[in-house]
């Protein structure tokens, strides 16, 4: 009855339900939706219909929906390459200490935050857009993944500036190779400001990154690397850092052919330290940059890292600790492959435990607030990114929002205490009441109206008979249809992956 | 709304129920109003430089640029004596140096854990866990999940009242009773109504998903989320006049003073900020500006909760470990091993530097790089518990398995 009276009230408002529209709908296999639910960012009519995961490489951002691709291009970061945009802003900030007025002075450090924030806040809006509309959703889940593996903290310096470059760095490499992914990371000026590898220099030593890349972007922690190994690579690094103005000092012509400039990352040989290291029980002769592109083999090429990473993605897909029987054979096509990350994605989807893990996957809040988005306006674009920006900020898991370098966890009890599901609930009832800023575009007073379509087809055919019978009989005792999609979203079942 | 009442009742009947002595092993203090609040600093802050060894001529060898200067009344950038050998951080001039003086805070030098993994994440991890560092680690099982769970079994009055001020729940808050978390910065009002609350909450009852309860992760959000709104409400109407409003960690300190008057009894909260590699500074600078925000965020839940509830409060202050005793080339300093832990409230027996201390010399230090452990935290932590709880060496055991606690007299 509840159904009928709903069905009314979406026909009422002028959006016309599917339910009904074909003489015979369509049964979509519950098989179907498990599996595509896994493989994209959250089931949509098309997603369900070819449930199989594709391999695409990342979309140009133009071949995406008109109106998406109208958002991103209208971007600031994609209208200007990444060494302009930070090359402009610390011309900016640099103006403003020139400044004599206090009041002026202050007034235009307060106008280089808002660009450096909306900077920041543009390559967020645009990944989720990415992650909403693009075809290739394994490939958006993986750059999300590795941008978490390889995590960086925007609020750092003037990193801002530069993680939307960032992250298409990484979701170009995004099934692809893992040495090139690690390398490419080391080359970003993101990576090397966020963990003080610029500042790292013979004689002068910090260790903070040549740590982290061994801890969390490829071997893990207690995989038998020492101190001295963490020591050794640090001196390795020494050099590799980011120049925004190059200083325009002569260099030594035997500095000088050894120096490499490409953008804004900078391998300054006056700054290496030359000596012999002794790494990974490999002696790297002291060469330049070469040493770095040896260290990068021996750290690739370690079963520690097959094990590492490889489990790191089982989690990312299957949950907390993924069964041996899943990560081995990952593990052991990582060592095969030298790292192809498309075949260690094959052989997860390959394994039965795989299989049997469907549907018992907790959503993390990308998961949850994509997902929503997709299910409850799917084939309808959104105008404006910035209300999933702030529920993310909510849940505490923002794009580049994370401090420590370690990312954000992947597993389900760290985003299902009970303030987050009470969060959850907001957001939920946020999307289920209409259009929650999503259809406001920017400088809009009002949002276009835009109620979810959430009883369509793909519910009624498809969902519907997946629902456990308490969350069916909630539903029933829904008085509006706004509610109705809040419960639906605040579902346990809605929060399964 | 069900949920709300039952919690309501269970906070009044706290509050109204007599002080019960359980059976303990330590001559504990009876098990009055117990109040116990653990701040993580993560990040590993500098405690070298916060509690000084300004009276040891290394100190300032191994840090030319950053050192604080000799105690020194006529320089306001000079450290605050403490005893002959240590030193307080000139930040911590009106928050934390009161409190030293009326003897409420104490503090371990020397402190942390056998883990010498020097990763943030590892060693936080071991912390929150307060598992054997060696050996398998369940990660659905904290210390002070355990330590709720002994307390609640142990049927002591007033109940335990045990919540997480964290936007997710800390691995130290799990595999216990279900505790709540709320990030205190942003409580707002509820958004659901009664009724829908019941309606969502009936869909998760009995579900489980990934290892998570999230029955009871559910219904408790609901509870709390009513509760602390009502809570901060009451508390920002009766402090609203021209009072300077506190921001970031203070405020959030404040609320919590506030809840932990006479709501919860057992928290958790965490700082971050504190991995200074690079220009950290001395007297003044970033990690100065950072830990007086602490001092001033611990003064403010001090006055929050009121006399008579400080009275009955320890707060302890850990963080995962120290850093390099040298300042690195960048004028910050790099990952280390023992850190220094503060231990306040107003039954504190302070106005001391507890635990056993090394002088500090190049020989001395651990691996020559940074300072040695000498109070493991898990029998610190342990010990204060013991006494202050009243606690068996049973639920001691299973507290912090295999770490027989030591008691410095803190309690």
């Amino acid at each position: 009855m509840a159904r009928v009276w709903i069905g009314g009230a979406l026909l009422a408002a002028g959006a016309l339900g599917t339910v009904g529209a074909h003489a015979a709908p369509q049964t979509i296999p519950a098989a179907s939706i498990a599996a595509a639910n896994r493989v994209t960012w959250g089931v949509t009519q098309g997603a369900v219909s070819t449930p199989a995961p594709s391999f695409a490489r990342p979309p140009a951002d133009s071949s995406l929906p008109p109106e998406v691709a109208a958002q991103i291009a209208a971007m600031r970061i994609s209208r200007e390459p990444m060494a302009q945009l930070v090359q402009e802003m610390d011309a900016q900030q640099r103006a403003t200490k020139d400044i004599t007025d206090p009041a002026a002075r202050e007034a235009a450090k307060k106008a280089w935050q808002q660009d450096m924030n909306d900077l920041l806040r543009e390559a967020q809006a645009r990944a989720l857009l990415r992650d909403v509309y693009s075809p290739a959703q394994l490939t958006e889940q993986m750059g999300w993944f590795w941008s978490n593996l390889f995590s960086v903290h925007a609020q750092k310096r003037d990193i801002r500036a530069m993680v939307g470059d960032y992250q298409d760095v990484l979701r170009a490499h995004a099934l692809g190779s893992y040495r090139g992914l690690l390398e490419a990371s080391l080359r970003h000026p993101a990576m090397l400001r966020y963990l003080d590898n610029d500042q790292n220099a013979a004689g002068k030593i910090n260790e903070n990154y040549a740590r982290e890349i061994m801890e969390l972007h490829s071997m893990g922690v207690g995989s038998g690397y020492t101190q001295k190994d963490v020591q050794e690579l640090a001196r390795i690094l020494t050099g590799v850092g980011v120049s925004i103005r190059p200083d325009g000092a002569q260099m030594r012509p035997q500095y000088q052919q050894l120096a490499i400039h490409d953008g804004l990352f900078q391998f300054d040989p006056r700054r290496h330290d030359f000596g012999d290291k002794q790494f990974l029980g490999h002696t790297i002769h002291g060469s330049g940059f070469g040493e770095v592109e040896q260290a990068l083999d021996l750290i690739a090429a370690s079963p520690a890292t097959a094990h590492h990473v490889s489990t790191k993605i089982a989690e990312y897909f299957v949950g907390d600790n993924p069964a041996p029987a899943l990560t081995q054979p990952m593990s052991d096509t990582f060592l095969r492959t030298h790292g192809d990350i498309s075949a260690v994605l094959r052989a997860m989807f390959a394994a039965p435990e795989y299989q049997a893990s469907l549907a018992t996957g907790f959503k993390d809040p990308v998961h949850y607030v994509v997902s929503a988005v997709r299910y409850a306006y799917d084939g309808r674009v959104i105008l404006n990114a910035r209300p999933m920006i702030n529920w993310l900020n909510q849940m505490g898991e923002g794009l580049y929002m994370h401090e420590t370098p370690d990312g954000y966890p992947l597993g389900a009890a760290a985003w299902s205490g009970p303030g987050q599901m009470e969060t959850r609930f907001e957001i939920a009832r946020a999307i289920g009441n209409g259009s929650a800023g999503l259809f406001r575009s920017d400088g809009a007073v009002s949002d276009q109206p835009a109620f979810p379509q959430m009883q369509n087809a793909l519910y009624y055919n498809g969902l519907e008979p997946t629902l456990a019978p308490q969350t069916r009989a909630t539903l029933a005792a829904a008085t509006t249809p706004q509610e109705w999609n809040m419960l639906l979203l605040a579902s346990p079942d809605f929060m399964k992956r | 709304m069900l949920i709300i009442n039952r919690r309501n009742l269970l906070a009044a009947s706290a509050l109204l129920a007599p002080s019960v002595v359980v059976g303990r092993a330590f001559a504990a203090p009876a098990a009055k109003d117990s109040r116990l609040l653990v701040v993580f600093l993560r990040g590993a802050y500098d405690a070298a430089n916060i509690i000084a060894p300004t009276g040891n001529a290394f100190y300032h060898e191994a840090r030319p640029n950053i050192a604080l200067a000799h105690p020194d009344p006529a320089n306001p950038d000079a450290a605050l004596p403490l005893d002959a050998d240590w030193s307080l951080h000139p930040a911590l001039k009106d928050s934390i140096a009161p409190l030293w003086a009326a003897r409420q805070i104490a503090f371990v030098p020397f402190a942390g854990t056998d883990d010498m993994s020097r990763s943030h994440f590892e060693t936080q991890d071991s912390i929150e866990l307060g598992q054997p560092v060696a050996g398998t680690r369940n990660y659905q099982s904290g210390f002070m999940g355990r330590l709720a769970g002994v307390l609640e079994a142990g049927r002591s009055s007033p109940k335990c009242m045990p919540i997480a001020f964290t936007q997710q729940v800390p691995l130290s808050c799990r595999g216990g009773p279900v505790i709540p978390n709320i990030a205190l910065n942003a409580a707002g009002k509820p958004p659901l109504d009664q009724r829908q609350s019941e309606l969502i909450a009936a869909m998760y009852k009995g579900q489980n998903l990934g290892g998570a309860d999230l029955g009871h992760a559910v219904s408790e959000g609901f509870a709390v989320r009513e509760q602390v709104f009502a809570s901060i409400n009451q508390e920002m109407e009766a402090a609203g006049r021209g009072a300077v409003s506190a921001k970031g960690f203070e405020l959030a300190a404040q609320r919590i003073g506030h809840l932990m008057r006479s709501d919860y009894n057992l928290a958790f909260v965490d700082v971050g900020g504190w991995d200074t590699h690079v220009n950290q500074g001395g007297a003044q600078g970033y990690l100065a500006n950072h830990i007086g925000e602490l001092g001033r965020a611990l003064a403010g839940f001090a006055a929050e909760i009121g006399p008579d509830a400080w009275r009955d409060t320890t707060v302890v202050v850990i963080s995962e470990f120290g850093r390099t005793f040298r300042e690195n080339g960048d004028r910050g300093t790099d990952h280390g091993h023992g850190s220094a832990y503060w231990v306040l409230g107003g039954g504190v027996r302070g106005g001391r530097i507890a635990g056993p201390q090394v002088a500090l010399s190049p020989q001395t230090l651990n691996q020559g790089r940074d300072l040695p452990v000498l109070t493991d935290y898990r029998a610190l932590i342990g010990g204060i518990v013991a006494r202050q709880y009243g606690l068996s060496p049973a639920q001691i055991a299973h507290v912090f398995p295999g770490a027989a606690p030591v008691d410095l007299g803190l309690v």
